[in-house]
């Protein structure tokens, strides 16, 4: 089992796709890392030698992935909350912060659809019984 | 899509104006101003700006984690008072 920035590669896939599993790595950036490592894409993850895993350690050092990341894109976030700005009021009501309509779609950030007019009706009918 | 490089950021130039002269005379006085699509530029932090939304000017204090964005993020245009109440028609089971 291999190891990298704190997720473990899935032994029998492809390396370049393994590395997607990590947080900040998509496929552009993995086969990016893999030329640098010298490490060819097709390889499995099982098949790795002790010194290639060395290799990607090294290079992964110069790309903010995982938890770094994540801590830069809430510090953003909570940025644009701190100085009143109208994309952190968005971002607070968990809305589109972009300009998109909200009368309809917009369902990534909205979550699954709820009714609100019909539920009251429904509760006070349950109290009448 | 952003703007070009070449043209650099938009920053309106009567208010550039108003706060090369304040450095001037080192006085911090609000600065009542409709430009709302102006960037907000490192000599703008620390001075107050009294920003339009549309009915009056709303302060804006800078400071420098505000720049790079513009002066109208910070004033907002629209009040949402929340949602009318259910109505009987709207409410009716068909």
């Amino acid at each position: 089992m291999v190891r990298l920035a704190g997720v473990d590669l899935a032994p029998n896939k492809r390396i370049d796709v393994a590395l997607t599993y990590v947080y900040g790595l998509g496929k552009a950036l993995s086969c990016e890392v893999l030329t640098k490592a010298g490490i060819p894409a097709g390889k499995k993850v099982k098949e790795l030698g002790d010194s290639e895993v060395l290799a990607l350690r090294d290079v992964l050092k110069d790309y903010k992935v995982e938890g770094d990341l994540r801590r830069e894109v809430s510090l953003s976030i909570k940025r644009l909350i701190d100085t009143g700005s109208y994309r952190g009021s968005r971002h607070r009501k968990g809305l589109p912060a972009r300009g998109q309509r909200t009368r309809t779609n917009a369902r990534t950030l909205r979550g699954k659809r709820k009714t609100v007019g019909l539920g009251k009706r429904k509760e006070e009918e349950e109290k009448k019984e | 899509m952003g703007r070009s490089v070449k043209k650099g950021p938009h920053i309106d130039e009567k208010l550039l104006r108003k706060i090369q002269k304040m450095e001037l005379s080192k006085e911090k006085k609000i600065i009542k101003t409709w430009a709302r699509s102006s960037t907000i530029i490192p000599e703008m932090v620390g001075y107050t700006f009294a920003v339009h939304n549309g009915i009056k000017h709303i302060p804006v204090y800078i400071n420098e984690n505000m720049i790079g964005h513009k002066l109208g993020e910070f004033a907002h245009t629209r009040v949402f008072r929340g949602h009318s109440a259910p109505t009987d028609k709207s409410t009716t089971l068909t």
